[in-house]
């Protein structure tokens, strides 16, 4: 039964050994190292946000970046298929302009040509008509030689005006 | 490998054979063996410290008694064998094992016993005072390293310590109390680490361990005490209402206080459970190594080799039993912390936090209920 009476002498050294302790370590040992282990807690958590905040920014980051390359892309995409387009026009516009300057130096050549054959054909008329003439001349200047064929033709020529008229 | 059996062939071999050698050789004391006088030396308190290996050799500790006439300080060496001490008019004595006060410091008073004011420094107040001084010792040493290092965490034996501190501060204080947390935490952190230090002392075997000190009924009921004290000495308007004048329907606190009084027996009962709770545990664990040690003698007394037998099953399961009490001293500081953490959190409720308050009530329950 004495181990479950306490004992009175116990009690009071219990409790002034627990008194003296609480004291020294109430005043000097816990408020040090609570204040430590709080502040570090602290810390650790402040390092954990900006780790995290860190991390999210640099996600962040590299979620822009990768819109930027997309953006660089399509804009590059964009501009090989403006010059590829700009490309065909010029070389379309170029080859219109070549068939339209080719065919104003085939008609000028053309008219040149057709004014030349008219040339040509007016002054091979001239020739005709002046060899025609020369012929016509001999040829008359010989046949006139004797008054009786003047006078026949002379008689033909105005039947035939009569015959006419 | 090899080394390690033979080292473990001899170590059985020894426990096998010491026995033997000394049923034959021991003949001091009476001879007969009182296993519950044992038991009783060992679990109890006692004016003397004993020494390794010699039952009859004491560390003498000062009696600090008021007599009839006034103070007297005496060495306990004075009294032991049953030695009669006389300081001038007075006479001391131990009281035998018949008296009513067996084991204590009497003084003869015309012939009959009569109890003094006893305030000895006995085994187990000595035991306390080292347990204080290592505490102290432990927490002044890790603040010097915190003074000097701030933020680093300390490495080895320290790095142990600050592991404990911020364990039970974090995990058990601040979850617990919140924002209150450092009003209490000095009070809550320095039983924790007390209770721990005297659990592990009572473990050791010889001079600096070996008192029964958590083990003592007085101990743990001051520690109690100082919680409860400290539950309703802190304790909010909101929880003394809930005490005295509680919300449940009006005929249940009218005309007869019935909830009040349940209210009340239940401040009374939380330390009376805190004290036997820890007692208990930490008794019964000295209780179970002693009487396995003394299953040997039991045993060698009916016949040497059963005692040997008895002597490796014992021994291994006494070894056995003192890691489950390193565990459980461990496990009793920790719950005596928490229990005392809950208890204070519950006489901090206000108005708007009753809902928190009724959640610690189950987790109590439930606790309570798994102990």
């Amino acid at each position: 039964m004495e181990l479950f009476t306490p004992d009175f002498g116990l009690i009071f050294w219990m409790f002034v050994s627990f008194a003296v302790l609480f004291f020294i370590l109430w005043k000097f040992a816990w408020p040090v190292i609570l204040k430590n282990v709080d502040s570090r807690a602290d810390l650790i958590d402040k390092g954990v946000e900006y780790a995290q905040n860190a991390r999210q920014q640099l996600d962040s980051a590299r979620q822009q970046a990768e819109e930027y390359v997309a953006e660089a892309r399509r804009q590059q995409a964009d501009m090989m298929r403006d010059a590829d387009r700009i490309k065909t026009q010029i070389i379309e516009e170029a080859r219109t302009a070549a068939q339209v300057e080719a065919q104003k130096v085939m008609d000028s050549a053309k008219v040149q040509i057709m004014q030349q054959q008219k040339e040509a054909e007016q002054q091979f008329r001239n020739q005709v008509s002046e060899f025609a003439l020369d012929i016509a001349e001999k040829v008359v200047k010989n046949r006139m030689a004797d008054k009786e064929a003047q006078t026949k033709l002379v008689n033909s020529l105005l039947d035939e005006i009569e015959s006419k008229n | 490998m090899k080394k390690l059996f033979i080292i473990f062939a001899a170590f059985i071999s020894a426990l096998i054979f010491a026995p033997c050698v000394s049923a034959g050789g021991d003949a001091h004391g009476d001879g007969k063996l009182d296993p519950k006088e044992i038991i009783f030396e060992h679990l109890g308190d006692g004016y003397g410290w004993e020494v390794p290996f010699n039952h009859h050799k004491r560390i003498p500790l000062p009696v600090i008694v008021f007599g009839s006439d006034g103070l007297h300080v005496f060495s306990s060496s004075r009294i032991t064998d049953g030695k009669d001490y006389v300081d001038g008019n007075t006479t001391f004595r131990l009281a035998g094992k018949d008296s009513d006060f067996k084991g204590k410091v009497i003084e003869i008073v015309d012939g009959g016993e009569v109890k003094p004011f006893d305030i000895s420094i006995t085994k187990n107040v000595c035991g306390i005072f080292i347990a204080v001084i290592i505490v102290a010792g432990l927490m002044l040493w890790l603040r010097g390293y915190v003074r000097k290092h701030g933020y680093k965490a300390p490495r080895k034996g320290l790095g142990f310590l600050e592991l404990l501190v911020d364990f039970i501060y974090g995990s058990v204080i601040k979850s617990t109390l919140g924002v209150k947390s450092s009003k209490f935490a000095p009070y809550l952190l320095t039983v924790f680490f007390f209770i721990f230090v005297m659990n592990l002392l009572g473990l050791i075997v010889i001079f600096p361990g070996g008192a029964n000190l958590t083990g003592n009924i007085a101990v743990t009921l001051v520690l109690a005490v100082l919680t409860f004290m400290v539950t309703n000495l802190f304790g909010t308007r909101h929880y003394w209402k809930e005490i005295f004048w509680p919300e449940v329907p009006l005929w249940l606190k009218f005309p007869l206080p019935i909830m009040p009084a349940i209210e009340i027996f239940g401040m009374f009962t939380k330390p009376a459970a805190l004290t036997v709770r820890l007692f208990a545990n930490m008794m019964g664990g000295h209780m179970i190594v002693i009487v396995l040690t003394l299953l040997i003698f039991i045993f060698a007394a009916v016949s040497p080799v059963a005692g040997g037998a008895t002597t490796v099953i014992s021994v291994l399961f006494s070894i056995f039993m003192l890691l489950i009490d390193v565990l459980v001293s461990f496990i009793q500081a920790y719950v005596f912390t928490m229990l005392s953490t809950i208890f204070i959190s519950l006489a901090q409720v206000d108005e708007e936090h009753h809902g928190e308050a009724k959640k610690h009530d189950d987790q109590l329950e439930i606790s309570t209920q798994t102990k």
